[in-house]
């Protein structure tokens, strides 16, 4: 069996910690440069509050709503994700880091009741950090996520769902609307209602090598996953989830192409960053830049870089990409306020398909990433020097809250009275 | 009293296991053993430690005084008597648990009990497990 954990709200429920004030009121959070909004605390849901809304749309209302609001403060919600995931750490020595707020857990040889572990994992990290996780175990990470999000909506499971026999949630499966399971999206979704194929159930009953035929492998592999057959590990995802995407919004617009370059290569820095970590190579790379979507003649343009060989080269990667700014993206009198660098074709480093007639990356760039990487986690952090020293288009986070856990200067303060 | 040696850029700081004896060197003079770190004195469980700072003297009668950094562990269950720091009115306070008559204790004469509300708003959020005081200026702040 596996877990998911997940935090609830995970941004909103960490400015909530420091802040007992705010606790059972309405908080939302802003995405980079104050844009969006891209977390709402359950109190900001029940106003009716719009997710991934631009900002400055709503502000009054907002205001005149008397809700809470934080520009993003990653060095916190970094800090309090590390300590959550230490935490669940605890219940399991196979973890996967899913992302900044959820992770798989295996609970292979759990003795005893599960929901009961479910339960003293979510005291664990309530207690020990101070946030609040739903919990979803079920035999396969489709069906945990499943259960993970049946855990949040009914307010019987009180934040944990077990689903282990499967024939007893058919009714339950027949409510929920397919667009819900884990890795199916908005085009597919349409695709299979045009074949009637609406709730959760309807996918659950197709024949897997139909799937396989008319749809992929992945939508066959979903349909397994929803019958209690594995098809991912831990570690292991459906492949359009192998991306690794670095983007962000201006601070201030960017019009000079050497800026965009400069923004882009460290976009590509902080890429490559993540996929030496997780072990991949990257063959494809993905560079696009846009203008707000709010101005007059919206601009947006991206280019998809197929490079010569696997890599994890941030050198390689930067070079491409600057190039694609300097001869694609990049036009003069564009005011561009976004930016960003997806590694859209990953492989693993190890079993590397060596061939005498594909190019091979030098051993010796792999050594000088190592250095690199390793001289970044210290103090002083050293760059390419297309990524520059000091970014003009750093973000815009008039609303953030303190560092409480990072910062010395920051430290949250408790009344002595 | 004896001082050990501090190196200012290292958190780590090395200990010397044998005494110094003229004339006769002892083979456990090339071991250093592992170090000792603040860390590992004051912070037991990392992931669940918080580091807050006192504002006011309502606890100087235990040793706490404005401006004293506190370790406050969120893993440690409260027991009678010990140092809390909780939720109160939307405010985190710091007093002694009085599990027997149910109340928050200051450690200051000018601050009376106050009896704990049954209210959800109160929630002790960690136990105070040890505090630090700057005798000479500190330079974060």
């Amino acid at each position: 069996m596996l877990a998911l954990v997940d935090c609830n709200s995970f941004f909103a429920s960490c400015e909530q910690v420091f802040r007992p004030d705010l606790r059972g009121k309405p908080v939302i959070v802003l995405s980079n440069n104050d844009g969006c909004i891209v977390a709402r605390s359950k109190e900001a849901k029940a106003l009716g509050i719009p997710d991934l809304e631009p900002y400055f749309k709503l502000k009054h209302q907002l205001e005149k709503s008397g809700v809470h609001v934080f520009s993003s403060n990653y060095e916190l919600y970094g800090d309090l994700s590390n300590r959550v995931m230490q935490t669940l750490e605890g219940f399991s020595p196979h973890l996967e880091i899913y992302s900044i707020d959820e992770a798989f857990l295996s609970l292979a040889g759990i003795k005893g009741d599960l929901r009961d572990y479910g339960h003293s994992m979510r005291k664990a990290v309530q207690q020990c950090v101070g946030l609040p996780v739903g919990v979803g175990i079920a035999p396969t990470k489709t069906l945990a996520k499943l259960a993970s999000y049946i855990a949040k909506k009914s307010a019987r499971c009180e934040f944990v769902c077990v689903i282990e026999r499967l024939d007893q949630w058919h009714r339950v499966f027949a409510k929920i609307p397919v667009q819900q399971v884990w890795g199916i999206g908005g085009r597919l979704t349409k695709r299979l209602a045009d074949q009637r194929i609406f709730s959760v159930l309807d996918l659950m009953k197709q024949d897997p090598r139909y799937m396989k035929r008319h749809y992929n492998v992945n939508v066959a592999r979903t349909v397994e996953e929803l019958n209690g057959v594995a098809c991912y590990g831990l570690d292991q995802q459906p492949p359009p989830k192998q991306q690794i995407f670095s983007t962000r919004s201006f601070g201030q617009h960017i019009t000079d192409c050497a800026a965009l370059e400069q923004s882009v290569s460290q976009y590509a820095s902080r890429a490559c960053v993540k996929l030496r970590k997780q072990q991949h190579l990257v063959k494809t790379i993905m560079v696009f830049a846009a203008s707000g979507h709010f101005v007059d003649r919206p601009y947006s343009r991206s280019q998809v870089i197929p490079l010569p060989m696997a890599t994890n080269d941030t050198r390689q990667v930067i070079t491409a990409v600057r190039k694609s700014v300097n001869e694609v993206i990049y036009r003069e009198g564009v005011k561009f306020a976004r930016a960003g660098v997806g590694l859209i074709e990953l492989q693993p480093e190890r079993p590397e398909q060596l061939d005498v007639f594909t190019p091979v990356q030098p051993l010796r760039s792999k050594a000088l990433m190592t250095v690199m990487d390793e001289i970044n986690q210290r103090h002083t952090p050293v760059y390419f020097a297309s990524q520059g020293v000091t970014p003009q288009w750093s973000m815009q986070r008039m609303l953030k809250s303190p560092s409480y856990t990072t910062q010395w200067h920051d430290l949250p303060c408790v009344s002595m009275k | 009293m004896t001082f050990i040696p501090l190196s200012k850029s290292n958190n780590s700081i090395p200990l010397f296991s044998a005494s110094v004896v003229a004339g006769f060197p002892s083979p456990a003079d090339d071991y250093i053993e592992k170090g000792l770190s603040l860390d590992e004195l004051l912070i037991p469980h990392p992931s669940s430690t918080y580091l807050v700072r006192a504002q006011g003297d309502s606890m100087k009668g235990c040793g706490i005084f404005n401006n004293d950094v506190l370790i406050v562990d969120r893993s440690l269950t409260a027991e009678h008597r010990d140092i809390v720091i909780a939720a109160l009115d939307g405010e985190l306070t710091c007093k002694f648990l009085d599990v027997v008559q149910q109340r928050l204790v200051s450690a200051n004469p000018q601050f009376p009990p106050i009896s704990i509300p049954e209210s959800s708003d109160f929630v002790i959020e960690g136990v105070v497990s040890a505090s630090i005081r700057f005798h000479k200026p500190c330079s974060r702040w």
